[in-house]
């Protein structure tokens, strides 16, 4: 076992666990929103844990942040490398990180984005994939400044209705209870972006 | 009862908060400083009734709550790694001076090379305070523990400061449902604190004054005795919280032990995440078990020696290192267990700095040591994944 290399890269034990993963710049809200995802599920009597990437954080650099739902008390606590979803809030990400690394076999990509769909998939080799364009919902709702804006609302509204994983009313009720500022601006960010998102 | 999703770091806080901590000594550390800041918040906003003593380093934090509890106040501070080194000689001070100050420390690496992740060195090295030390493995035991430490040390026949210990990140920085209990229900549990002694303007007394060769050691003992009497005491808090709070807890928290070939022995988080890897083993038809070390002093001997009559083979996972010897937890299991029962005993030293300990790793270690039980030791310290060496 010694020199045995790297960690392996599969955490997946409890049958029901669901696990994502977010991809961020510093500033962009990512851990936030790993939380504010983490609370809507609670409120839906999941069991569920939110954390970053256990890293140095700085604006501008990327930043990873996980979240896990289950049925059951989560007692795994390493970090996710076979995520079922991943959720991409800076679309410069993709050229310079492996956004799609580890996840599962037909599992989901979020994508804030403006660009044609066909095209991200391409470039990100994943086929499961809807693309938001959270950046222009977040400056409608002057979240974050017209360069910087602050995307994470809108990418979990566009999540929820994605995924089908929790309902809409469930993250616009954390998002009210536990976004640290313009808590009414994220939640109609959250609201635009999953009416944004196309599906039933 | 209030159920929230929060970090290891506000279960701290709000441990301390709900305990009533009167002074809260406070001076910033990654990955702790989220502790101090919460309850910051907390006197601010007038929710709770605390001196908060801002200080100059983490030396000055313990030194304001040795003097604040000899006035006769419950005290609280937080720390980690280098935080928690420079507080040595005021830890040594504390329980000597038989003061049950109660403290967070989030386990992270010492440097260097510099680290700011899990690592149970920093505790480790405080072994021989005379603290009580408590290894929590998730978020709720973290407050649960707290609670439990002040009942404990406070008991007239204790006098005994105690740490409630939280992996850096691992615990500190993650989310996770913890139910906050009523605060009337913890004030009916957790008396005010009534020391028999105490620092009085008007009432001249000699605290931790020079004593002769003829008397020292005798006050030594009565720190010994303290201590070895802090075991029954905690388990009769347990029992005291399990039936106030619902929650149990023990000195060793034995999972599925019984009837094990072969169990791991491991305190902090990672034993949460190796009771998911026991499970999945089982079904695969290996009798495997974990042992997850909760209290670390006072030292529960004879937890490891019941399960040292059962287990053939045990290996002790260890998150620290003690340079010329070896894992820290293992040597005090193998000499614990001596005379008593013969198994096996391997140490696996890993996770230090934080790397990451996922099931496969675990899973690993788990037939490594069903092998170690089938065929005898290998060798008696392996460290995991280490690179660069054959």
């Amino acid at each position: 076992m010694v020199g045995g290399g790297l960690p392996c890269i599969t955490t997946r034990r409890g049958e029901s666990v669901i696990e994502i993963r977010f991809h961020g710049r510093g500033g962009q809200g990512a851990v936030i929103a790993s939380k504010l995802l983490a609370e809507a599920a609670f409120r839906e009597g999941k069991e569920v844990s939110a954390f970053p990437y256990f890293g140095v954080e700085r604006r501008g650099a990327p930043v990873t942040a996980f979240t896990r739902i289950d049925d059951r008390p989560i007692r795994i606590k390493s970090q996710i490398y076979r995520p079922d979803y991943v959720i991409v809030l800076d679309p410069s990400l993709l050229k310079s990180v492996d956004v799609s690394a580890g996840l599962k076999e037909g599992g989901l990509v979020v994508v804030n984005s403006s660009r044609p769909l066909d095209e991200l998939k391409r470039e990100v080799g994943v086929d499961n994939m809807v693309a938001v364009d959270a950046t222009q919902i977040a400056i409608e709702h002057r979240l974050g400044s017209r360069n910087a804006p602050i995307v994470n609302s809108a990418i979990l509204g566009a999540f929820a209705k994605a995924s089908g994983l929790v309902k809409i009313g469930s993250v616009i009720d954390s998002i009210l209870e536990n976004a640290p500022a313009k808590k009414e601006e994220n939640a109609g960010a959250a609201k635009d972006a999953y009416a944004a998102v196309g599906g039933e | 009862m209030t159920r929230m999703v929060i970090t290891g770091n506000a279960a701290s806080a709000y441990g301390a908060k709900i305990a009533r901590a009167q002074v809260v000594a406070a001076y910033p550390i990654t990955p702790q400083t989220s502790i101090v800041e919460k309850l910051a918040d907390f006197v601010a906003n007038g929710e709770m009734d605390t001196q908060y003593v801002k200080v100059e380093s983490e030396h000055s934090a313990m030194a304001a709550c040795i003097a604040a509890s000899n006035t006769g106040a419950r005290t609280y501070t937080a720390t980690s790694s280098h935080g928690l080194m420079l507080m040595h000689e005021l830890l040594i001070w504390a329980s000597g001076a038989r003061l049950p100050v109660i403290m967070s420390n989030v386990n992270r690496a010492n440097g260097p090379p510099w680290s700011v992740w899990a690592d149970h060195h920093d505790a480790m090295a405080q072994r021989d305070t005379g603290w009580m030390q408590i290894y929590a493995d998730n978020n709720q035991e973290v407050l649960d523990t707290i609670l439990m430490l002040y009942k404990v040390a406070e008991k007239r026949h204790i006098m005994l400061p105690g740490m409630v210990l939280e992996d850096a990140f691992i615990l500190s920085h993650t989310m996770e449902p913890v139910d906050i209990p009523d605060q009337k229900l913890v004030d009916d549990w957790l008396p005010p604190y009534d020391p028999e002694f105490r620092l009085e303007p008007g009432k001249p007394m000699g605290f931790g004054s020079l004593v002769m060769p003829e008397l020292y050691m005798d006050f030594r003992y009565k720190i010994a005795k303290a201590m070895d009497d802090s075991r029954a005491e905690l388990k009769k808090v347990h029992k005291d919280f399990a039936e106030t709070f619902g929650r149990e807890y023990d000195m060793v928290d034995f999972y599925k032990c019984e009837d094990a070939d072969a169990v791991l022995v491991i305190a902090g988080s990672v034993a949460s995440t190796a009771k998911d890897v026991v499970d999945k083993l089982r079904q695969e038809g290996h009798n495997v078990g974990l042992a997850r070390l909760r209290v670390f002093r006072p030292f529960p001997y004879e937890e490891f020696r019941w399960l040292a009559k059962r287990v053939p083979a045990i290996g002790v996972c260890d998150r620290s290192y003690t340079f010329g010897y070896g894992g820290g937890q293992a040597a005090e299991i193998k000499a614990a267990i001596y005379a008593h029962a013969t198994p096996l005993v391997k140490n696996y030293i890993m996770g230090l700095g934080g790397r990451d300990i996922t099931p496969e790793i675990l899973e690993r270690i788990y037939m490594d040591i069903l092998n170690v039980k089938e065929k005898g030791l290998d060798r008696e310290i392996e460290w995991i994944d280490v690179k660069g060496v054959e």
